[in-house]
């Protein structure tokens, strides 16, 4: 047993920590998820010169050769300090499933562009029914020729707007199995009939519809098999909820850091308000909820990274991070007082972040039956 | 005990409901967010429904519904049960029915207030042109409201006021200030006054500030050299704190009540509607779970409401209820918002006003402004200290 981090880990983790601290202030936050495009492309470029578009490629895609773990612990940092924009997309929804279940020819074209920060990506699942399972996709790819035409609609797509590429999860069979007639393709997004537009919310997101009418796209753009593309899609989403679990706690943490510097500082009843108990209880139950999910993150991260299976504790993590870090947030309101509840403030940026954290991939509720069959009910 | 409404009383609800119908326009009712619990997502403070808002309100002075609770020299018919009914009924309708002229400048006035100031200002609150906003907080002075610093010093028949307030909600949309202010160095709660101050008096500055939701429902007021009559002084000199305390049970019985049975009925609609459309899912069942818990509290909510109201009405002293239905009902409010949240998953963020919006865009704007709800007036924390010590006697810390 080692609860430690490596040297090497806790570097990478300060030099995330510094970079954002300083390169996005919570004012750039502000001004990046208000603004269309919702990301920045002079930090795109620095952070792909730091290495990390490519943080889990090997050295032939001009990667930097980090473990999945490490990625876990990046995407911790990058929610303890905001960066908004199309990392999660690129990295994680569309990096990992090119870089496990592409041909080599597919690899060696688009993960180098990845890691120079030339190309963002993002993954199109969710339709009508806003899930994360099999019979849900509608969208269909039917095949003409050397090519496939894709027609459907895609919602809550994260970044569509500013990919220059999506992997579109579309129905290449109907068989009576839902999940065995799905397929991955690789779809430029400038082909003719995509049609993408932002979906106003409230979080600090760019959640995107995308349509797809007659939209042709080769045969050799599919990532893995065809009509096996469910397996690589459920794998990534579990990936994909358990590094979301990671910059959520990431979240928390600077949401509880925000909070105990204002209890120490602010005043009334010339008493700072951290003196008081109902207060101090308040943060004992934050670090209780924090600490815990963290435990479950790592745990889930480490038996990944050695290639186990970690469904349920993938499922646990994410269930109780999104519940812990709304509360979290709730409670880093409370003792902020009137102040957290303006626009100028930052603390509603943590607040945003545990909403979209949570419901993406699976909030608790669906991940309750994943754990409940694991336990064999 | 007997937990149903009088025929008088059912009538009266009838009259409020045919009413509400009538005047409330649909597409109002549909879009305003209002979230049960919140403070920062009233109508009046949605510049798109502003106007609509003040003018209702002179429909509600018309028919004498501004001021039920009070005895009939001051237009009312001594019944808080009917003020909660019409507070009930309207607020299910997401219609503007209370604000703090209503709530707590006539309940002080009437009770502390020459007779010479309420023959000036009670007819303007009792027939809804006359409104208020509440110049408590400051910068500095937050819960613990006995270290106010604006000051008010007396100079010939005035008083000159000069300070700041902060968090004051409808500053921009309403004509006069609720002030407290310090008249005297020498003590801290018993060197307070209440006075009435004109926003448009040289000197005031209000500046709008938006809230989490995106609103612009409060407000930063600068004071200086802000000179205000002596006739405006409320009751005696230095005893404002104590009126500003003597009122907060009158505050806190305006809850919006029909605001939480609207949200429970709008969410039962929404998961019946999905059932319709995907059938009997999982997510279907643990949906009419979420919904049965949150039915659960909002019936004990209706009970300490009556009750309070009952208790009120009666001649009880309900001070450990107020704070009780306070606190139970602004926690109720972010529950209540969590549970919208869990059903909707992905729509819970999508705004209202597109093609994708869902349960009116209020998910998500009501996991935002529900948390102001467990802050303002008063918050948690000093409520649950209150119900503690004044209420079961423990000692004070
Ligand atoms: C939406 C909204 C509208 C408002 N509208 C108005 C208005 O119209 N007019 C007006 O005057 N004010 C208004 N307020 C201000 C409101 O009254 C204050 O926010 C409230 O009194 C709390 O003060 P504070 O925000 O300064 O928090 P603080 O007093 O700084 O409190 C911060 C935290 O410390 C805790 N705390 C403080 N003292 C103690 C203690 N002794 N024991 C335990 N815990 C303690 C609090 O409970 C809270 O969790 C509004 C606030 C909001 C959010």
């Amino acid at each position: 047993m080692n609860f430690a981090l490596t040297k090497e880990q806790k570097m990478l983790q300060k030099s995330i920590r510094q970079y954002i601290k300083k390169k996005c202030p919570n004012s750039l936050v502000k001004e990046l998820a208000a603004s269309e495009k919702g990301y920045s492309p002079e930090l795109w470029k620095e952070m792909a010169e730091l290495g990390w578009m490519g943080l889990v490629f090997p050295d032939e895609y001009e990667g930097s050769n980090f473990s999945f773990f490490d990625l876990v612990l990046f995407f911790e940092e990058m929610g303890y300090n905001i960066c908004p924009g199309p990392l999660f997309s690129t990295l994680v929804l569309s990096g990992l499933p090119i870089l496990n279940y592409a041909d080599n020819k597919l690899k060696s074209e688009i993960l180098p562009q990845i890691s120079t920060g030339e190309i963002i990506l993002t993954m199109a699942v969710t339709e009508e029914n806003a899930d994360y399972i099999p019979s849900s996709i509608k969208t269909s790819a039917i095949k003409e020729g050397d090519e496939y035409i894709i027609n459907g609609t895609k919602l809550f797509v994260n970044d569509a707007h500013v990919s220059d590429y999506i992997l579109c999860v579309a129905r290449t069979d109907e068989t009576p199995n839902p999940e065995d007639g799905v397929t991955l393709f690789m779809v430029n997004a400038k082909t003719p009939g995509v049609e993408i537009s932002l979906m106003k919310n409230v979080t600090l997101e760019k959640p995107c519809e995308v349509k797809f009418e007659n939209v042709k796209v080769p045969a050799k753009n599919i990532i893995g098999k065809l009509n096996n593309g469910w397996m690589i899609v459920n794998d990534t989403i579990e990936k994909a909820a358990l590094v979301k679990s990671a910059e959520m706690i990431g979240g928390a943490r600077g949401t509880m850091d925000l909070a105990l510097q204002y209890a120490k500082e602010r005043v009334q009843f010339q008493r700072p308000i951290g003196s008081f108990q109902a207060v101090q209880q308040h943060f004992a139950n934050m670090w209780l909820g924090i600490n815990g999910c963290r435990d479950l993150v790592y745990l889930a991260a480490s038996k990944t990274a050695k290639g186990e299976h970690a469904e349920k504790e993938i499922a646990m993590a994410k269930a109780r991070t999104g519940k812990i870090f709304r509360e979290v947030t709730t409670l880093g309101h409370q003792i902020f007082g009137a102040i957290g509840y303006t626009m100028e403030h930052d603390m509603h940026l943590y607040r945003r972040q545990a909403l979209s954290g949570d419901i993406t991939f699976g909030n608790t509720y669906s991940q309750l039956d994943k754990i409940a069959v694991s336990l064999g009910l | 005990m007997d937990f149903e409404f009088t025929e008088e009383e059912l009538a009266f609800r009838e009259e409020v409901e045919n009413f509400a119908r009538s005047e409330m326009p649909r597409e109002i009712e549909e879009k305003a967010y209002l979230w049960p619990g919140g403070y920062g997502t009233l109508p009046i403070f949605e510049k798109e429904f502003e106007e609509f808002c003040r003018n209702f309100f002179l429909k509600l002075g018309k028919k004498g519904w501004l001021s039920l609770g009070w005895p009939e020299k001051y237009g009312g018919v001594n019944s808080i049960v009917k003020q909660a009914i019409v507070d009930d009924v309207l607020s299910y309708h997401r219609a503007p029915c209370a604000h703090a002229a209503t709530s707590i400048v006539a309940p002080t006035l009437m009770r502390f207030g020459s007779d010479e100031m309420n023959n000036i200002w009670m007819p303007g609150i009792i027939n809804g042109t006359t409104s208020f906003w509440l110049g408590y907080s400051e910068p500095d002075v937050g819960s613990d409201l006995g270290s106010v610093k604006t000051t008010a010093v007396k100079d010939g028949s005035e008083y000159v006021v000069n300070g700041q307030k902060i968090w004051s909600s409808g500053a921009h949309v309403t004509d006069y200030c609720w002030l407290l202010a310090k008249t005297d160095d020498s003590s801290k709660h018993k060197g307070m006054s209440l006075f009435i101050v004109d926003n448009n008096t040289p000197g005031v500055t209000i500046k709008p500030i938006t809230n989490i939701a995106g609103i612009d429902s409060f407000n930063e007021v600068f004071f200086d050299d802000v000179r205000v009559p002596e006739k405006n002084l409320v009751g005696e000199k230095n005893n404002g704190f104590y009126y500003v305390m003597s009122a907060l049970e009158h505050e806190r019985i305006v809850i919006g009540f029909g605001t939480f049975r609207r949200i429970l009925d709008e969410l039962t609609q929404y998961v019946k509607e999905k059932k319709k459309a995907v059938g009997n899912t999982r997510e279907y069942e643990e949906a009419r779970n979420i919904i049965a818990l949150m039915a659960i509290e909002v019936e004990v909510l209706k009970s300490f409401f009556w009750r309070t109201v009952w208790m009120m009405d009666n001649g009880h002293k309900a001070n450990i209820e107020a704070s009780a239905l306070k606190l139970f009902c602004s926690e109720l409010g972010v529950s209540l918002s969590n549970s919208a949240v869990d059903i909707l998953g992905l729509y819970g963020q999508i705004d209202k006003g597109t093609k994708w919006t869902q349960f009116g865009g209020r998910a998500g704007i009501g996991y935002l402004d529900s948390i102001s709800g467990p802050i303002g007036a008063g918050a948690s924390e000093i409520q649950r200290v209150l119900i503690a010590t004044r209420g079961l006697g423990l000692p004070r810390g």
